[in-house]
């Protein structure tokens, strides 16, 4: 059985921890896109949040979410298909 | 202003443009040609787009108008899917090509052991709950056609009285299944991807995203007057500020993000339709980009157009009636081919989707189960599945059409929107158990589903309807059948909730925690659990795919039934493949458990999983698997895990060996150095007094006149040079005689006091030079039973040593008995400047001479002491910590005779 490697070398480890970007961005995304549940109401106290910087925020984070996930996907391209590859060359015809 | 002759006219070539772009496509796709357009992530990426339908395009406008910021939630579920593709997606589609998944029924069934019970049951809810949203976009399109007949007729009597309705949604749905029949059912093997309706469906995202931009350009920039008045201006609307409840907000998030995964058509595009995995991750980023365009002029567009707009015009159709309204015909026209596009790729991908799995779940199974002689009978089973496809394709437009008639078009868009998505969110937890979790089993799934579904039906779908529409006024207020628990928009009593988020919290807990429960409790079947290792198991590897085990099946018999679903020529090649695989030129192959896998798999992509298993089961027959059989797999891995231990073990036992040789080497290599070195020693030793007897010889030989003290003098060395040479001899003899361990001890009983003292005696008598040698008194209590003679040896050598080497003024040795339970330690302590470290080390090597002394000894005398103390069962070493030279002499306790037996013998003597 092949061991899994417990410590790498530097560039390695660098792509495993790109790869766990990849995969904890979603949370991140949740997260952000889930403060509005915060803001309060016109009819609460303490005062409401504007339409339009609303609507700011949450286009804002959807930018840096698009910018984040693109990154990623320019450094971690090539990882991320080896694995795919392999098993998609098998299983299609 | 735009004529309906001329929008008609429009709209009609752009329908024929869309047919010769498919037929281009899918001419170039059987020519080989165009792979790096058809096959492109772009095309993927924007195929995905029919995400966005006529509700996106219209809807948006029309819901933001309504609610506010609400209706990104829409966007923002499926953009955090996308984001996290590499959870759920990238499974998915892995599941998907391994295992020739043509829908989400068909994924579905083939996850719970290939059931076409729960295959129907996913399929009618899918055709259900998809059915409202085709008739909304049939909807749509004649509402959008009905803007530009009303204007046109405005101000005639006759105005909206010449403009059927019902006329235009029939047209607008018959052209959509006419050309969903051409390029949907072109190939029978769904895996083989449709490239005419995928390059259809990505050119019409391009035209609906750029005509929903060139109306956001012209209401923020044309009429808004830039980005900041247009904020501010929105900001003094009645949208006004963030007014969206929190509940409303995150449930609709995941409503979103659950229907994004389970609807049939996205399902088609995303999954079945899929080319290459790694163009999925180019989505992650490019669809949520597509997503973020699309909806970011909607609030602008609702702002001005609620300025602009007469009270009482539908918000929902601000993105055609603003450029209308001022006069731009162009742009009205093009946004009005983006509300087209919208709603003709959602109805044809739909409409695909849904076909392939009525076909393969509902007609197929009864088709099979109407005709006796099952799949071994001759004719080709592919017409007759390409004709039910056709069918099913006019069923359900034929539905949607039906059911607009019903529903009189006349409700909000989202509304019926978010019920759709409602209906088939049901199958989430069926469907990420199937993938992450290997104890879900079909009755949960079912059990799941239906409750689901059941709870989707009172809460959402019907009371949809308007009160005293399907439910009674009455079951509103007090619930069904009069049971206060079940009203629709309050179960169990629960008030207070916005009806939405109701009907989703109740329905997607209630369907998750009877799926979870009915799943733990029940047992799955051999199948189930083999498809189930395999689905969660997907990423790992591509697991031992054995769910056949008899090899009964003829292979004549799998021929023909493959020939007539595969078609002949498909057939025979697939069939020389496999003999080819097998080794065997020429011929059928062996019908190998491996053979009828890929047979059946392939057969899957077809008609579906579970058709395909009861095809190949029938002509195999009977059960396909059992627990043994999986228990037997187990074993194997096991035995496997087994055997590499085993070769890691060995592995280890063969380093540790050679570990072992290179040491015994590395000995044996020093030995020899020795052996070399002992044997130059021993010439030189042999040497030089033969050097001196030669040469004093040979004098009294040839001088003619000595003087008599001369001759004596001579004579007397070469006499010394002589006894010294016996010496050496008899040292190298004893000392072979211990090595070789020859020697036989002469065991005796004495004093220990008697043998220092004979040691003594005997190595001072005669020498001038004073050793003052002091010995313990407590020797005389010991007796010893030993080799008397060769310790005596031993102790001659230390005492002799001490007297030779001790460079003290007044040289004095001190000899120390020590008594501990095992050992007698009798030490030799001289008060001389003791021996350097290095020196310490080699003193017991043999012809080892300390420099700075002199004397005639060979160097041989404690080599020989350690032999003989080896001999004796004892040992001597060197003491490193007194203030001179000190030996210590160590005997076992057995060497020393019991003392009471000794008094009693020796008292009377004294």
């Amino acid at each position: 059985m092949p061991k899994q490697q417990m410590f790498l070398e530097r560039k390695g480890y660098r792509m495993r921890r790109l790869m766990d970007a990849v995969r904890l961005v979603p949370i991140l995304g949740l997260g952000l896109w889930m403060v509005p549940l915060l803001w309060s109401h016109p009819d609460e106290p303490g005062g409401s949040v504007s339409i339009s910087s609303a609507l700011t925020y949450l286009f804002g984070v959807w930018f840096v979410l698009i910018g984040v996930v693109l990154v990623l996907w320019a450094k971690t391209r090539f990882i991320a298909s080896e694995t795919m590859a392999q098993t998609s060359d098998d299983a299609g015809d | 202003m735009v004529g309906l002759d001329q929008l008609i006219l429009v709209c009609l070539a752009y329908v024929v443009g869309l047919f010769l772009v498919a037929f281009l496509a899918e001419r170039a796709a059987l020519r080989g040609q165009g792979g790096w357009l058809l096959r492109s992530p772009l095309v993927y990426t924007l195929s995905l787009s029919i995400y966005c339908t006529a509700w996106t395009f219209y809807g948006a406008v029309g819901y933001a108008a309504r609610s506010g910021l609400e209706y990104l939630t829409i966007y923002l579920g499926p953009s955090l899917v996308m984001i996290g593709w590499w959870w759920v997606l990238r499974r998915l589609v892995r599941i998907g090509r391994s295992q020739r998944v043509t829908s989400i029924a068909d994924l579905i069934s083939s996850r719970y052991g290939k059931s076409n019970v729960l295959a129907i049951v996913v399929t009618l809810m899918a055709v259900i709950g998809v059915t409202p949203y085709i008739a909304l976009q049939l909807q749509s399109v004649v509402l959008s056609i009905s803007i530009f007949a009303t204007t046109e007729f405005v101000g005639a009597a006759d105005g909206v009285d010449s403009f059927d309705a019902t006329q235009a949604a029939f047209l607008v749905a018959v052209g959509l299944a006419l050309f969903t029949v051409l390029f949907g059912t072109r190939n029978l093997n769904v895996n083989e991807r449709h490239h005419g309706v995928v390059i259809a469906v990505a050119v019409e995202a391009v035209v609906k995203l750029v005509a929903l931009l060139a109306v956001g350009v012209f209401v923020v920039w044309g009429l808004g007057g830039g980005i900041s008045e247009t904020l501010s201006r929105v900001d003094a609307s009645a949208l006004g500020a963030w007014e969206v409840s929190a509940s409303r907000w995150s449930a609709l998030t995941l409503l979103s993000a659950a229907a994004f995964l389970c609807l049939p058509r996205m399902f088609q595009v995303m999954v079945v339709e899929n080319d290459d995995e790694r163009h999925l991750q180019i989505a992650s980023w490019a669809f949520p980009l597509y997503l973020l365009l699309m909806s970011l002029f909607v609030v602008p567009i609702a702002v001005v157009g609620l300025d602009l707009m007469p009270d009482g015009s539908n918000p929902d159709l601000f993105v055609l009636s603003i450029p209308l309204s001022q006069g731009y015909n162009g742009l009205a026209m093009l946004s009005f081919l983006g509300g087209f596009s919208s709603a003709t790729s959602m109805v044809i991908v739909a409409t695909l989707a849904l076909s392939t799995m009525v076909s393969n779940h509902i007609v197929m199974p009864v088709w099979l189960a109407s005709r006796h002689g099952g799949a071994t009978q001759s004719g080709d089973v592919r017409k007759v599945i390409i004709r039910a496809r056709r069918l099913s394709i006019l069923l359900i437009t034929a539905l949607g059409f039906f059911y607009y008639r019903a529903s009189g078009g006349s409700s909000a868009l989202a509304a019926i929107g978010t019920i759709s998505f409602g209906g088939v969110a049901q199958f989430l937890p069926a469907l990420l158990g199937g993938l992450f979790w290997r104890g879900a089993t079909r009755s949960g799934a079912l059990c799941g589903l239906g409750m689901g579904f059941a709870i989707w039906v009172f809460t959402m779908l019907l009371p949809s309807f308007g009160v005293d529409g399907a439910l009674s006024g009455a079951a509103f207020e007090q619930g069904l059948l009069g049971l206060g628990l079940l009203r629709p928009q309050a179960l169990f009593g629960i008030e207070g909730l916005d009806p939405t988020v109701h009907a989703v919290v109740w329905s997607l807990s209630l369907n998750t925690l009877s799926f979870v429960a009915v799943s733990i409790f029940s047992f799955p079947d051999p199948i189930e659990r083999l498809q189930g290792a395999q689905y969660v198991n997907v990423l790992e590897h591509d697991g031992p795919a054995r769910s056949w085990t008899a090899s009964v099946a003829g292979s004549e018999d799998l021929m023909i039934m493959a020939q007539r679903i595969l078609g002949a020529a498909e057939a025979q090649t697939f069939f020389r493949k496999g003999a080819d695989q097998q080794g065997r030129s020429g011929g059928l192959p062996e019908p190998t458990p491996s053979f009828v896998q890929a047979l059946e798999r392939e057969l899957a992509a077809s008609v579906g999983a579970a058709t395909a298993h009861a095809m190949v089961s029938q002509i195999v027959g009977g059960t396909s698997v059992s627990v043994q059989d999986l228990l037997a797999v187990a074993d194997e891995s096991a035995q496997m895990l087994e055997y590499s231990s085993q070769l890691e073990t060995k592995s280890r036992e063969l380093s540790e060996t050679a570990e072992q040789l290179r040491t015994a080497n590395d000995k044996l290599t020093q030995l020899s150095v020795q052996k070399d070195s002992f044997l130059s020693q021993i010439s030189h030793e042999l040497r030089t007094p033969m050097t001196s007897i030669r040469s004093f010889s040979e004098i009294l030989r040839d001088a003619a006149v000595l003087s008599e003290e001369d001759k004596t003098r001579y004579a007397s060395i070469i006499h010394s040079e002589t006894l010294r040479l016996t010496r050496l001899l008899d040292d190298l003899i004893d000392l072979s005689v211990l090595e070789n361990g020859q020697v036989s001890l002469h065991l005796g009983e004495e004093n220990l006091g008697q043998v220092l003292d004979r040691a003594i005696t005997t190595s001072l008598t005669g020498v001038e030079a004073p050793l003052a040698v002091s010995r313990a008194e407590e020797a005389d209590e010991i007796w010893l039973r030993t080799d008397v003679d060769r310790l005596v040896q031993v102790f001659i050598n230390l005492i002799t040593n001490a007297r030779k080497y001790c460079r003290a003024d007044d040289p004095a040795l001190q000899i120390r008995i020590g008594q501990t339970g095992q050992y007698l330690e009798i030490d030799f302590i001289d008060n001389g400047h003791g021996i350097s470290a290095q020196a310490q080390a080699v003193v017991f090597e043999k012809f080892v001479r300390l420099t700075g002394s002199e004397g005639e000894g060979a160097g041989l005398g404690l080599a020989i002491c350690q032999e003989i103390m080896a001999r004796l069962g004892g040992n001597i070493t060197y003491l490193p910590t007194q203030n001179g030279t000190a030996f210590r002499v160590t005997l076992p306790a057995s060497a020393i005779a019991r003392a009471a037996d000794r008094k009693s013998e020796v008292l009377p003597a004294t």
